[in-house]
């Protein structure tokens, strides 16, 4: 086998809620799994069950109270605040289900931001946003606007054009065909489909069973890595 | 990677009051550093300590130069820690009559930091001037005019542009969007973010505003009661805070 690009081994998280009487809640326990090059592994369980939670500290948003995360050879667990940075820029991206931007900045430049901030000339850059802003179908006439003004739905495809617009080797997608219509959710399934066949290693959750069933080559059922309550 | 600015053992008191204790942290250059905190919480006192309004008790600010390469700035000379504040440091205070110069155009404004370093021909120190209005978006028909003529937001864009003409590499804001409407400071920040990204500045940001940290800040640093509470990634310690007083600070901000 290929050397996986994302290695999570022993993840041990919880929280502990300081002025809530210092209540402390065990999410994941051993956590345990590993991402191989054009590889998709899909997230499951219920509700409440740590899935979002595992993938906010794959990103380094939360972090572990234990193990490992490696992604590209860096243990985000203990990385420093700028090599998590130099790590997102260039190698993991991840599909948030909201987008967060400044407001004013138009929609075919928050697209085409990431491939900016990695130094690539501004007409690749647009040529790309323009692309994948076609094909998610935002109408031109929008581009130029701040997506902060959008519906729901046109602001979850611009959220899935930024993320795709660079091909980055670990991908993380937190329910990227939620709230779309059959057309569009059949583009979002084939943008994971051509990131995978370029190699990248994808985590995701998909409540959509459907959508789940055709990219994801592994289920990695999270309620496995849940603590038992004594 | 050498850092910018290597911060060590900083301390500053008032008397017995502890106005910042022992802080250290290094900042690497295009990183934005945010230090947050409530009034009282010793985020301007480390502010005006590094940017060398205020003369720390203990420890020690080095900046690499570009000349000579790492160096002590508390222990340089006063005309030179003077040179430094006019060429490779810039200081954007909240009030902008702070930082400008209320009886003296808008073009005067951004001319006379340029004249500070050397510049002297009318006509290109007038086309550099135009060009910065331009950049933070203030009318050219405005050059003339003296900022105390100006809305508090325009204010706060004319200091921006006085403090960025001469090409910094560390700029210190001290609650940039302080007391502007909400609409103001949105494009105040989008106007930073845009500069900071296209210039490659490094620059630490004081505020009590989360969300404008959120915003411009790579790095984040809580303080409370003049000591560091807990350092990180920005949106690893709004989203998942360890410390109990910034798990307080957190929650208290109101949802929009």
């Amino acid at each position: 086998m290929t050397r996986p690009m994302i290695h999570v081994e022993n993840l041990i998280k919880t929280f502990t809620l300081h002025n809530q009487g210092g209540t402390v809640i065990p999410v994941i326990s051993g956590a345990s799994f590993s991402v191989a090059p054009g590889e998709c592994v899909a997230l499951t369980g219920e509700s409440g069950a740590g899935k979002s939670t595992v993938m906010r500290i794959l990103y380094g948003n939360y972090l572990a109270q234990g193990g490992s995360v490696r992604i590209g050879g860096v243990d985000i667990t203990r990385a420093e605040p700028r090599e998590i940075l130099a790590l997102r820029r260039a190698q993991l991206g991840y599909v948030s289900q909201f987008l967060r931007v400044v407001p004013r900045v138009p929609t075919l430049e928050v697209v085409a931001e990431p491939l900016l901030v990695l130094g690539r000339p501004e007409a690749e850059a647009l040529a790309r946003a323009r692309d994948l802003l076609t094909r998610l179908r935002i109408p031109e006439r929008l581009w130029s606007l701040s997506p902060t003004t959008f519906s729901g739905g046109e602001q979850q495809r611009v959220n899935i054009a930024r993320g795709f617009a660079h091909a980055y080797p670990a991908l993380l997608l937190d329910e990227p065909t939620a709230s779309l219509d059959a057309t569009n959710r059949e583009t979002v399934l084939q943008l994971i489909a051509e990131a995978k066949a370029g190699g990248a290693a994808i985590v995701g959750i998909f409540h959509d069973l459907d959508a789940r069933a055709r990219v994801a080559d592994r289920q990695i059922d999270i309620a496995g890595f849940t603590p038992r309550l004594v | 990677m050498t850092p910018l600015l290597d911060v060590r053992g900083l301390t500053k008191r008032y008397g017995a009051r502890i106005g910042c204790l022992d802080v250290s942290f290094r900042l690497y250059p295009g990183e934005v550093l945010g230090i947050v905190g409530e009034s009282g919480s010793g985020k301007s006192t480390l502010l005006n300590c590094l940017a060398g309004h205020l003369a720390p008790d203990a420890g020690q600010v080095v900046f690499d130069t570009r000349s000579d390469g790492p160096r002590d700035v508390l222990a340089m000379s006063e005309p030179e820690r003077r040179m430094l504040g006019r060429t490779d440091w810039a200081f954007v205070h909240q009030n902008p009559r702070d930082g400008l110069r209320m009886r003296i155009s808008a073009g005067g404004n951004v001319g006379e930091r340029l004249m500070a370093v050397g510049a002297r021909h009318y006509g290109d120190i007038r086309a550099v001037a135009t060009d910065w209005l331009g950049r933070v978006e203030i009318s050219e028909t405005r050059i003339d005019d003296r900022p105390s003529g100006f809305s508090g937001g325009m204010q706060q864009r004319l200091q921006i542009a006085r403090n960025l003409v001469t090409g910094p590499r560390l700029v210190f804001m001290d609650e940039p969007t302080g007391g502007l409407d909400v609409s103001v400071q949105a494009r105040l920040l989008d106007l930073i973010r845009g500069l900071v990204r296209r210039m490659g500045l490094s620059a630490i940001v004081v505020t009590h505003d989360l969300a404008v940290v959120r915003l411009l800040a790579d790095r984040l640093m809580v303080m409370k009661d003049g000591h560091v509470i807990e350092t990180g990634l920005t949106d690893q310690v709004l989203d998942d805070p360890q410390a109990p007083y910034t798990q307080l600070l957190v929650s208290s901000v109101l949802q929009v």
